[in-house]
């Protein structure tokens, strides 16, 4: 038995006969597992679904509590079997409560990573390197002119141009899940007490992660009729936000943004942000070769970003990889990108 | 090196003018001679290395990265300075350069221009290993000549002349008398020294720029206060003669934006040198003139951006100005008179000259804007005789205008002929460079025509400006979704006759050309509408094209592929 049967390509997504599920399948299915809690990856409408406890309490916070026909939650490293086939959930890193997904069957192992990165994070569980035969990974920033700076430096940046611009609002685009959390943990990491604001599309996560036991110290909503007097201040909204009229009102503001996607200029400049921070919570290009070979994988799955650079690395390397061209992925960032109102 | 690094990273981002001004003026501020000097040649342009090109730069990173790879990146980044340094393996990787210093801006302009040719790629590659990945790309911006941070070279003279609170013009009419880094100018403008007079001859004066006009427009302005003249399909030139004190007769031409192309028209420059009764500056059109016939703005082409200026070139396409205006004459400065009073003086001038080379472009005489209407729509008939290919809308100058430098409000009008418009297919698409790296911005459209299987479409041009940011998106989008076919970097559409996309695509006029398989060129193509609604098969057909070719000119199509 090969990895093709263990896992196929089908319309909805990957998906593991033998068990009959589908893995962050993008349209309705029967029985879904799911990485993480990216719109991308974690569709509503599902019959039964099995994830971390933290993945389904960010779907339903987002879809409501009736976003599947059941759900099962599930430890990290705890093994579920479903017929011939065991299902581990391993942290992936990428966001609070995102797994690899470990499949084993007929002594094959197979490795679904989602997304991932290999940084730190205050803000989730650390990736997990995990020996196996098939590694399926992301590629979404899968170029070598994607090396992800320091993210302290990065912070610095921010904080610099606090102390140089202490009259100006600085606006920080960040996708509501996941890394506007950690851009707040670094910030409080830096040692910035000061109270940071939130955009209302920010505080339904913001305070879930909240119960959820990340501590993010003082946050608060950014009150109608009061964005004249936020000079000065951090204020999160979503990458959209900052070309709208919304983010006018606030003293002479700077657009900041927060994304992997600003290492390259030209994308900064189009989204007609100042003040670009090279944040990622995905894994940069050196992260997604050392991880393949950590995970001593002689086959490599690339399902969606750049996937030609790095199966052409990977080929060099003397392993066997095959794109999937999977579409429907990798809008984390994407969708970011697709709400912003276009800059003049 | 990382101060003026840091200065093109800050100005990359920031769009707003005036910011840019502050950016720009604190640094010339606050950073010592030579490294500001060359920091001002740099941002007007004024750097070349003759030894240092994309080439050299190309060469170092093959050697370090896999080529697969590297193509992949630039095709994804659009800029290879970006992508290489953002590709440069950190020098533990490399195990060259420990702790090196980073270099500054005058190391590298001084050790660009003593450095032998075989010395360079090490030199490069030191340097390389001591930045930083902004100071990497800033340095291999300066070097492969190209910055593009959005500063013109008139606003960092702008922001140069802050520093003394001077007009920027006094500073733009210095300008060709200095080599940088400039330190007598900074002496002068930080009032440490005399302006430095004297220094050049025959100076460029910034030229007077007009502001497009509509019909709706028109109807405001009063016809009386106005001359009207053609709009001359050629390129803006200024001539200035002058007599040094010695007795020396002295011409140079210099385009729009200051540059010195006196070089490129030797034949010119002779005819003028020869033009006793001219001392002063003229602005007019530069243009090529055959039998008496002002020729097309393709012919014209021909004859621009050579590298060797052959006598055989000269013979075939004579460059000859057709002047429309009198900056100066004598020690005389005519700019602050009224247009009126430059044009009789300009008529005067034109009409002692005897080369034959420079003429006078003539007025365009209407009383009401009706008639003028009339002579934009048929400038054969309005005067314009057999030049009227050449002639590619009208002028609108106030009578009173003076001459003021830049593109003042309310004093010229350009009024354009109306764009010829065509409904073609999109056929490939590519990712775009600069502000539109990484989208799929740069499109091939064809036109149908009768092939041997019937009708076919094929491709007549390429275009990648026109559209909005949003319409951009979703262009990028229908490109990724409908996708057929990859060569390389180029993706092939969808293009039947049912399923496909239809571009109207505006352009000013088409030319034959045996580099395109149909046979001809459209000039300035930009898209003006995406036509969601149309079905390809209703696009336009080639023959159309073929029916817009000036005089003399067919259509060679060739057969088989491009």
């Amino acid at each position: 038995m090969q990895a093709r049967d263990i896992l196929s390509l089908t319309p909805a997504g990957l998906y593991c006969p033998l068990a009959d599920v589908h893995i962050d399948p993008l349209r309705p299915v029967p029985r879904a597992l799911i990485t993480h809690g990216h719109s991308d990856h974690a569709r509503a409408g599902h019959g039964a679904v099995l994830a971390t406890a933290q993945t389904l309490a960010i779907m339903a916070a987002r879809y409501g509590e009736g976003f599947c026909g059941t759900a099962q939650a599930v430890r990290y490293g705890e093994a579920v079997t479903l017929g011939p086939v065991r299902v581990t959930f391993l942290p992936a890193g990428h966001v609070l409560g995102s797994a690899q997904i470990l499949i084993e069957a007929n002594g094959l192992r197979i490795v679904i990573s989602g997304d991932y990165k290999r940084v730190g994070d205050p803000t989730c569980a650390p990736f997990e390197p995990v020996r196996c035969d098939v590694f399926i990974t992301e590629a979404t920033f899968g170029l070598p002119v994607f090396r992800h700076p320091d993210v302290v430096g990065e912070i610095d940046k921010l904080l610099h141009s606090l102390t140089l611009f202490p009259e100006r609002a600085h606006l920080l685009g960040a996708y509501p899940l996941g890394k506007a959390q950690r851009l707040i943990a670094l910030l409080r990491q830096r040692g910035y007490d000061r109270p940071v604001y939130l955009h209302g599309a920010m505080e339904r996560l913001m305070q879930l992660y909240g119960e959820l036991g990340i501590a993010l110290g003082d946050l608060r909503k950014v009150e109608p009729g009061s964005r004249e007097s936020l000079g000065g201040a951090v204020v999160l909204c979503p990458p959209g936000a900052l070309q709208d009229l919304w983010a006018r009102r606030f003293p002479d503001p700077v657009a900041a943004f927060a994304s992997g996607w600003m290492r390259v200029r030209a994308r900064a400049r189009q989204r007609g942000v100042e003040l670009p921070l090279v944040v990622s919570d995905h894994a940069g290009w050196d992260e997604l070769c050392a991880t393949i070979r950590e995970t001593g994988a002689g086959e490599v799955w690339v399902t969606h970003g750049e996937e030609e650079a790095l199966v052409h690395w990977c080929t060099r390397e003397g392993l066997a990889a095959r794109p999937l061209n999977m579409l429907g992925y990798g809008d984390d960032e994407a969708e970011a990108e697709a709400v912003a109102e276009p800059s003049a | 090196m990382n101060d003026f690094a840091e200065l093109l990273d800050r100005l990359a981002f920031e769009p707003r003018r005036n910011a840019k001004l502050r950016l720009m003026e604190d640094f010339f501020r606050t950073t010592p001679d030579p490294e500001r000097g060359y920091a001002l040649a740099a941002l007007t342009g004024g750097l070349s290395f003759r030894n240092a090109k994309p080439g050299l730069v190309r060469a170092l990173i093959a050697e370090r990265t896999d080529p697969v790879l590297f193509a992949l990146s630039y095709d994804y980044v659009g800029d290879l300075s970006e992508t290489v340094a953002l590709m440069w393996p950190p020098p533990s990787q490399a195990g060259t350069g420990h702790n090196a210093p980073p270099p500054r801006l005058a190391d590298v302009v001084e050790g660009l221009s003593m450095a032998a040719k075989t010395e360079l790629p090490g030199l490069l590659a030191r340097w390389l290993d001591a930045l930083d990945e902004t100071g990497r790309w800033a340095l291999l911006k300066l070097i492969t000549g190209a910055l593009r941070i959005g500063v013109s070279a008139r606003l960092a003279k702008t922001a140069v002349a802050g520093l003394g609170r001077v007009d920027p013009n006094a500073v733009e009419e210095l300008w060709h008398g200095l080599t940088p880094p400039y330190e007598p100018l900074f002496a002068w403008l930080e009032g440490r020294a005399d302006r430095p007079e004297g220094l050049v001859v025959a100076p460029f004066r910034p030229p007077m720029l007009s502001h497009p006009l509509d019909e709706e427009e028109l109807s405001r302005l009063d016809p009386a206060e106005f001359c009207a003249e053609w709009k001359w399909d050629g390129i803006r030139i200024e001539a200035v003669r002058e007599l040094t004190p010695e007795g020396r007769r002295i011409v140079r031409l210099y385009s729009r934006t200051g540059e010195d192309i006196t070089g490129s028209f030797p034949d010119l420059c002779e005819a003028l040198i020869a033009e006793n009764a001219f001392v002063g500056a003229l602005d007019g059109e530069l243009l090529v003139l055959r039998g008496g016939r002002v020729e097309s703005f393709n012919v014209l082409q021909q004859r621009l951006n050579r590298k060797a200026i052959t006598p055989r070139l000269m013979q075939e396409f004579p460059a000859h100005i057709r002047a429309y205006d009198l900056l100066g004459e004598g020690e005389e400065d005519l700019r602050p008179l009224p247009f009126a009073e430059r044009r009789r003086r300009l008529e005067a001038l034109v009409a002692r000259l005897a080369g034959g080379r420079v003429d006078l472009s003539p007025l365009v005489p209407f009383v009401s804007w009706e008639e003028l209407v009339a002579a934009r729509a048929r400038p054969g008939e309005a005067g314009a005789g057999i030049d009227a290919e050449a002639v590619e809308g009208v002028m609108l100058k106030r009578r009173d205008s003076p001459y003021v430098p830049g593109r003042p409000k309310g004093l010229w009008y350009k009024w354009k002929h109306d764009p010829h418009l065509v409904d073609a297919v999109l056929m490939y698409a590519q990712r775009g460079h600069g502000k539109r790296s990484s989208y799929y911005s740069d499109y091939t459209f064809g036109l149908w025509r009768s092939g041997p299987e019937g009708e076919e479409l094929v491709p007549v041009g390429k275009a990648y400006f026109g559209f909005t940011d949003e319409e951009l998106k979703e262009l990028d989008r229908f490109v990724r979704r409908e996708t057929v076919n990859r060569f390389g970097p180029v993706r092939e559409v969808v293009h039947t006759g049912e399923r496909g996309l239809v571009l109207e695509v505006a352009f000013e006029g088409v030319q034959q050309s045996t580099r395109h398989k149909s046979g001809v060129a459209m000039r300035f193509p930009r898209i003006s509408r995406i036509r969601w609604d149309k079905p390809p098969r209703e696009a336009d057909r080639l023959d159309y094209l073929a029916g817009l070719l000036p005089r003399g000119e067919t259509m060679k199509t060739r057969a088989g592929k491009t």
